[in-house]
């Protein structure tokens, strides 16, 4: 294709934009409302994923060792754990530590525990943490049954309720957006279609006077990129303040200090780019379909 | 240059339009189709510029069977034919400059002999002084010499215009003639579907009359032969 073709179709494309008038801003405005859905509901999907990840990888198995056990029992008992399939790493808590740890969990309450620093009746204990935190349950299992293990525990209830509700939210997040977007594609495509079907005496002529079918998709393609473009500016903006909004606000919140959202910066600017290239693909997508027909003369 | 060797055309409706058409037409030829409405002249007309493709026989186009082509090729063969509507057919937002122009642009000429044809062929139909108007600014005899324009502009081999006079009061219709003459005189085949017997009988050219589908006349120098 010729450059001064390709610049043709540049400028038919954006002659066509202004020419639709109204067509194009209903165009455009389907656009935007779709992106706007399809941004908001990303961005609040992949946080969601990214604290179910979170929250995940907190998840752990604490292994009470045997009063009884001795110091040769404990690291043997180490080296098995580190053999237990889908065991990514281990690590020694003395009963001492445990102590602490327990008096600083407690706050103020702690200094009730402090007597029993002479004389500490805690275990000595190995924290588990699984490659892939779904196989905490399996791990914690064969764990139980090794030597020298006095109990297991790493909130079952809590964990497996856990699992189940990213996964549901992970499969949710994702028809839902699929759904957006083919909504957003059949929208266009026939929004694009009127503005089209109001042109196909144009398109015939071009036929007529021996023009091919790429030349004739040329412009159409350039509308369809720039309606998707266009129509992605609000929801770009949107998506950009009001996550640096929503970044700003929880920062500033103590009480949901636990809530940890994917940071602005890359984040906010990698939807913006997604929605970007979202748009210009409906874009192109529905203006192309809609032209298709009108080829066959 | 145009044979036609039983050609057959039924439509998906079950309509036969062509039924057996035996027909060969010489470079330079000026070609009037007459016949009463549905005898199948437009569908002639159409299979020439492939808008319609026979259901068998042999169509052949200088030297190409024009019914095996492929999609493809569609888009060349239509850049030898130059085709003119009862209609006009013109882009209502395009100038006159612009609407004979696009017929350039569409197979990628360059801008300077754009320029130039666009101007030699607005002066030939006569409207070199109307070129930055726009079609409903025009009367319809000018509007059908833009058409004529666009149509030729290309220098196609053939030119093919189906009733071109039939929205024209008689005095525009015989400009339009003259302008179809002289395309004609340069070398340019002409087939042209009308319902003038004034036109047929008074210039008088090839006429193949066609009826049910079939070539029932084919006379040089013929009569339009039918009460308009």
């Amino acid at each position: 294709m010729k450059a001064r073709t390709i610049k043709r179709h540049f400028r038919e494309g954006f002659k066509n934009i202004a020419r639709n008038g109204w067509m194009t801003v209903a165009s455009v405005g389907a656009v935007t409302m779709t992106l706007l859905l399809v941004g908001a509901f990303l961005g609040l999907i992949l946080n969601l994923n990214h604290m179910a990840e979170k929250i995940e990888d907190d998840v752990v198995v604490k292994v009470l060792i045997d009063l009884a056990a001795n110091d040769e029992d404990v690291i043997a008992l180490g080296k098995d754990l580190e053999k237990v399939s889908g065991v990514e790493n281990v690590i020694f808590s003395s009963k001492d530590e445990e102590l602490n740890s327990l008096i600083d969990s407690m706050g103020e309450g702690g200094e009730v525990w402090e007597l029993y620093e002479q004389e500490n009746p805690l275990n000595h204990a190995y924290i588990i943490k699984a490659t892939d935190p779904h196989d905490t349950d399996r791990i914690a299992t064969e764990v139980a049954k090794l030597n020298a293990v006095d109990s297991v525990s790493y909130g079952q209830e809590v964990a497996q309720n856990l699992f189940k509700f990213t996964d549901y939210a992970r499969t949710v997040g994702i028809i839902l957006i699929a759904g957006l977007v083919l909504t957003a594609i059949f929208l266009i495509s026939n929004t694009i279609k009127l503005t089209i079907m109001a042109r196909s005496t144009e398109i015939g002529i071009m036929k007529l006077v021996g023009a091919t079918n790429s030349f004739i998709r040329g412009p159409f393609f350039i509308e369809g990129l720039l309606l998707g473009v266009l129509g992605s500016i609000i929801p770009m903006t949107v998506v950009l303040s009001a996550y640096k909004l929503i970044e700003s606000s929880i920062g500033s919140m103590s009480s949901i200090g636990f809530v940890e959202i994917l940071p602005f910066n890359p984040f906010a600017w990698q939807l913006s780019a997604i929605i970007l290239v979202v748009g210009a693909g409906i874009g192109i997508w529905g203006s192309l379909m809609s032209v298709r027909k009108f080829l066959k003369v | 240059m145009i044979l036609m060797k039983d050609i057959y055309k039924t439509y998906g409706n079950g309509v036969t339009a062509l039924n057996g058409i035996n027909v060969e037409i010489e470079q330079g030829e000026f070609v009037y189709i007459v016949g009463p409405s549905g005898a199948g002249k437009s569908s002639f007309i159409k299979l020439m510029y492939r808008e319609i493709k026979p259901t068998r026989g042999l169509l052949r186009i200088n030297n190409r069977d024009i019914s095996e082509i492929k999609e493809k090729e569609v888009p060349l063969l239509r850049r030898n034919i130059g085709v003119i509507f009862q209609d006009f057919r013109l882009l209502p937002k395009l100038s006159v400059y612009e609407n004979v122009a696009f017929a350039l642009e569409v197979i990628e000429e360059s801008p300077r002999n754009i320029r130039k044809r666009v101007m030699d062929v607005l002066d030939l139909v006569g409207l070199k002084n109307k070129s930055r108007f726009f079609p409903n600014e025009l009367s319809g005899g000018e509007q059908q010499r833009v058409s004529i324009a666009r149509a030729i502009v290309n220098r196609p081999k053939i030119v093919i215009a189906d009733e071109p006079t039939g929205n024209l009061d008689p005095d525009t219709s015989w400009e339009i003639m003259k302008v179809f003459e002289e395309i004609n005189n340069s070398g340019t085949t002409i087939i042209m579907a009308t319902h003038s017997k004034e036109i047929v009988n008074t210039i008088k050219k090839r006429v193949i009359a066609i009826e049910d589908g079939l070539i029932v006349r084919d006379e040089q120098r013929g009569d339009y032969g039918y009460e308009s």
